[in-house]
């Protein structure tokens, strides 16, 4: 076996045993455990009443906005990475100044698109805008 | 080239392991592992049911076992006796995978936590990348199990879920690169290596910047755990119990045991990176098996005592409202750490990477031999 796929065997291992441990925990329960199921008891919780139509439905889009903003951040820690790994190595062989200045243009333009949805309102959970007599919206807050 | 647990044994042994022993070898420390972190898990449970029966003046479990301490296995007996319930509206497939991808991501991350200098299992040159991937598992785990019951507390407390774990994902992606600037590498050996047992050598009394930033990672770890004051996921008071409210006995446990284990690796993953990791002030001698059972009796010390801290908040601070989790994530943990990271990399670049101690005690004896 090659010395360098040694490394990844644990992490093979400890995720068939995440699956194993539920299966097999399961597997025993099932020796045990009463099952005696009705429909009542089948359905969906929802504090006593019958379940008024299915949970899948159109879900509020601010959940989508937050999305969108995470994948942008999550995208730059991914290429920020490899830049932090190495900017040591670099800064003791003295090229640190030219590496900073390129982070902090990318860093920059990130602040930059951070700000844009801050002041468009996307960073807040709750949108709130004033009316006028006639229920029209006059101004954001 | 990744170092290894069987490569640590090997090299002090000098014995070359064929294959299968190395198979072996793996298999035993893994099982080591996982029964310890299942026991910690387990008397989490009992911990938290303890100090908050402490923290608001009752007696908490005492029948079961000396002090109560046997608690968690009659609770672990009474949810393997209970019915299995799948509703009959949900998507049966994805409500059995969703416990499992919560396991599985958490359990995988114990490939790279350092106990001691030798007994990482598999210490891989991307080691503190890799955790922050694989543990991203548990939210995909956490939305699926909210998702798949089709019922409409889950689904609320699974969007939620998965909206408050991708958000805080970002501060703790971004304190952690301040620390990576400092270290100047991503395994956890280096990252480890690079502090000294003493505090001042700890990474967060490196300079300002990283002190701030293990609070910004702590307070994000706590959300990402989903422990209180963040944890809306599963706010009894409003979503009944949030992505779990379909599922019953073991399923709920293995989501339960997830979730305790997670706070045990981000804690741990705070002791390592900021606190000096299996580091104590003197030699605990780690060439031998006895330094190394030291090492790892310090790296359990620290980050149990972290653990504590995080029970000790959920019983003490409120729960926060959607919105205002939102905001303190994008408006204050999120600049903030960006603060932090730019702080950092221009600390390295004008001082050397030296930390603030050495240079305040640089320019104390550059003082003194002036005044000469």
């Amino acid at each position: 076996m090659n010395q360098n796929f040694d490394a990844y065997i644990p992490i093979i291992v400890l995720m068939t045993l995440g699956i194993l441990m539920v299966i097999g925990a399961l597997i025993v329960g099932s020796l045990i455990r009463p099952k005696n199921p009705n429909k009542l008891k089948l359905q969906p919780y929802e504090c006593g009443e019958d379940p008024t139509g299915s949970a899948w439905a159109n879900f509020n889009v601010r959940f989508y906005v937050v999305a969108l903003i995470f994948i942008i951040f999550d995208v730059e820690g991914a290429l920020m990475f490899p830049v932090a790994a190495v900017f040591k190595k670099f800064n003791e062989a003295g090229a640190g100044g030219a590496i900073l200045i390129s982070v902090l243009i990318f860093i920059a333009v990130l602040i930059q698109g951070i700000v844009y949805c801050w002041k468009k309102g996307d960073l807040d959970w709750v949108k709130s805008y004033q009316v006028d007599g006639n229920d029209n919206k006059v101004a954001e807050k | 080239m990744n170092d290894t647990i069987v490569s640590y044994i090997s090299s002090l042994a000098n014995i070359e392991f064929s294959p299968l022993f190395v198979f072996l070898i793996f298999l035993v420390a893994i099982l080591i592992i996982v029964n310890v972190m299942a026991l910690i898990g387990g008397l989490g449970t009992y911990a938290e049911r303890k100090i908050s029966a402490d923290i608001q003046m009752r007696q908490g479990p005492n029948r079961v076992g000396p002090y109560g301490l046997l608690q968690f296995l009659a609770d672990g007996v009474k949810m393997i006796m209970k019915e299995d319930i799948i509703p009959t509206e949900s998507n049966k497939l994805l409500y059995t995978i969703a416990p499992v991808l919560c396991l599985s991501g958490i359990l995988a991350t114990f490939t790279v936590l350092p106990f001691s200098s030798g007994f990482i299992l598999s210490d891989l040159n991307i080691g503190i990348f890799y955790l922050l991937g694989v543990s991203s598992l548990v939210g995909v785990g956490i939305f699926l199990g909210g998702y798949s019951s089709n019922s409409k507390w889950s689904m609320l407390g699974g969007m939620r879920g998965a909206s408050q774990i991708i958000s805080y994902e970002v501060p703790v992606t971004l304190s952690i690169l301040a620390i990576v600037l400092i270290a100047g590498g991503l395994s956890f050996k280096t990252l480890v290596s690079g502090q000294t047992g003493f505090p001042n050598g700890w990474y967060i009394f490196h300079n300002p910047f990283t002190f701030i930033a293990f609070f910004v990672y702590f307070i994000s770890a706590l959300a990402e755990a989903n422990r209180a004051p963040f944890d809306l996921p599963e706010a009894e008071s409003e979503l009944v119990s949030g992505y779990h409210t379909e599922y019953s006995g073991m399923r709920f446990a293995f989501f339960a045991l997830a979730e305790y284990m997670e706070v045990f690796v981000l804690c741990g993953v705070a002791s390592a990176l900021f606190l000096g990791g299996y580091k104590v002030p003197f030699d605990l001698g780690g060439d031998t098996i006895i330094g190394q059972f030291l090492q790892i009796g310090s790296f359990f010390t620290k980050t149990l005592l972290l653990y504590y801290v995080v029970i000790w908040v959920r019983w003490t601070l409120p729960r926060l409202r959607v919105d205002q989790l939102m905001t303190v994530c994008w408006k204050y943990l999120t600049p903030i750490a960006l603060f932090n990271l730019i702080g950092t990399a221009v600390w390295i670049w004008a001082f050397d990477g030296k930390s603030i101690l050495s240079l305040i005690l640089s320019i104390g004896a550059s003082g003194s031999a002036g005044g000469h």
